[in-house]
C-alpha cells in the first residue's frame, strides 16, 4: 500500500518535473543513480547480512530466545536480538503477537519491537559512510537505553510491573 | 578496475563467508542466500523511487528554501516538518541514511535530521496502524507516546554532545560526497 503510494507520487512529480525543465529532470535522474551507486557496496553489505541473520534467527528461534523466560532477563535478551535483526514490519508485527500468545510478556515484546526499529546493528556499515562511526555509535546508543525506558514504561502501562 | 574490487571488497569477503557457511552448513546456506535475494527484491522495490525523489529535490528546492523551513532558526516549523516528513516515509531505516545526506547538503539543521532519522525509524504512519492491529491500541498508543518526546530528547542531547567541529566534518563530507 505505501508502496504504491511512493511510485504514485514519485512518478508524479518526476513527470511534473520533465514537463518543467528536461535538462533539470535528466540531472534529477543522474544525481539519484550516482547516489544510489555510491551506497551500493555496503547495501550489498548489509543485504548479505540481514540474509545470514535472519537464517540463524527465524521466529521459531526468537521465540525460543524470548518467549521461555519472563521478567529482566527475558527483556535483556529481546533487547539484544531486537538490536542484531532487521526484520520488516510486517513480518516483526505478526511474529511479536506469536511471541505474544507464546506467554512473552509486553515488556519483552516492547524491548524488542523499539530496539528492532531503532538500533541497527547489521546497517552500522551504511549509516557510517554518512555519519561516520562515531556518531553511528552515539545514536544507536542513544536508541538502545532509550528502548529500555519504552519496555519499563509498556510493562507499567499493561500492569505487569 | 581496481577501484571498483577496492570498493566491492567488504561486500566480496562477505559473500566469501557466506559460501563458506552454505559449504559447512547447506540447509543454512541456503536459507541465508534466500533471505538475502528476498531483502534485495524488497529493495528493489522501495530504494529506487527514494533515489529519484532524493535527486528531483536536490535540483529543484533551492538550499536557501530548506534553510528557512528546516535550518538554524527554523524553530518549531523545522522540528514539525522533521517528524511529518520522518513519518510519512517508506521502507527500512537505512533508506532514510541517504536523505539524510542530501538534507545536510541543503543546509538542514542536524538536530532536525536526527529528529527526520528517529521519526522514520518508530513513528511511521504505516507501521503505526500495522502495529494498532497487531498487539493491540493499549500498546501502540503507549510506545507512541513515549517515542513522541524520546525522539526529541535523543536529538537535542546528541546535536547538544557531539562536538561542533565533528558535526561540521560530517556535513563537509556528505556535501563532498553528493558534489562528485
Amino acid at each position: 500500500m505505501s508502496t504504491i503510494v511512493l511510485y504514485g507520487v514519485t512518478a508524479i512529480l518526476l513527470a511534473f518535473s520533465f514537463f518543467k525543465d528536461r535538462k533539470k529532470t535528466l540531472q534529477a535522474l543522474r544525481k539519484a543513480f550516482k547516489a544510489l551507486e555510491n551506497i551500493l557496496p555496503e547495501f550489498l553489505v548489509v543485504i548479505l547480512l540481514v540474509g545470514l541473520l535472519l537464517a540463524l534467527m527465524d521466529p521459531a528461534f526468537i521465540s525460543r530466545l524470548i518467549g521461555v523466560d519472563s521478567g529482566i532477563l527475558g527483556m535483556v535478551v529481546a533487547l539484544l536480538v531486537g538490536s542484531i535483526t532487521l526484520i520488516p514490519g510486517f513480518i516483526a508485527f505478526p511474529t511479536a503477537a506469536m511471541l505474544l500468545q507464546g506467554g512473552a510478556g509486553y515488556m519483552q515484546i516492547g524491548a524488542f519491537i523499539s530496539t528492532l526499529m531503532m538500533v541497527g546493528v547489521v546497517t552500522i556499515p551504511v549509516e557510517k559512510k554518512y555519519f561516520g562511526l562515531k556518531l553511528t555509535v552515539l545514536r544507536n546508543s542513544f536508541a538502545f537505553v532509550f528502548s529500555i525506558v519504552v519496555a519499563l514504561v509498556i510493562g507499567l502501562a499493561m500492569g505487569e510491573l | 578496475m581496481s577501484k571498483v574490487i577496492k570498493r566491492y571488497r567488504v561486500f566480496l569477503v562477505v559473500l566469501v563467508l557466506l559460501g563458506i557457511v552454505f559449504l559447512v552448513d547447506r540447509e543454512l546456506g541456503r536459507l541465508a542466500f534466500q533471505n538475502a535475494g528476498y531483502t534485495i527484491k524488497e529493495m528493489l522495490l522501495i530504494i529506487p523511487p527514494i533515489f529519484v525523489l532524493l535527486g528531483l529535490l536536490d535540483v529543484w528546492i533551492p538550499r536557501e528554501t530548506m534553510v528557512r523551513f528546516m535550518g538554524e532558526g527554523s524553530g518549531a516549523k523545522g522540528v514539525l516538518l522533521a517528524f511529518l516528513l520522518g513519518s510519512a516515509a517508506a521502507g527500512p531505516l537505512y533508506g532514510a541514511f541517504p536523505v539524510a545526506s542530501v538534507f545536510m547538503r541543503k543546509g538542514v539543521k542536524f538536530s532536525n535530521i536526527l529528529v527526520f532519522l528517529g521519526a522514520w525509524s518508530t513513528t511511521k504512519i504505516p507501521m503505526f496502524l500495522f502495529e494498532l492491529e497487531s498487539l493491540g491500541p493499549r500498546f501502540a498508543l503507549t510506545r507512541l507516546a513515549i517515542n513522541i518526546p524520546g525522539i526529541l530528547i535523543i536529538a537535542w542531547t546528541l546535536a547538544a554532545l557531539v562536538p561542533k567541529n565533528t558535526i561540521d566534518d560530517i556535513y563537509r563530507k556528505n556535501l563532498e560526497m553528493n558534489n562528485n
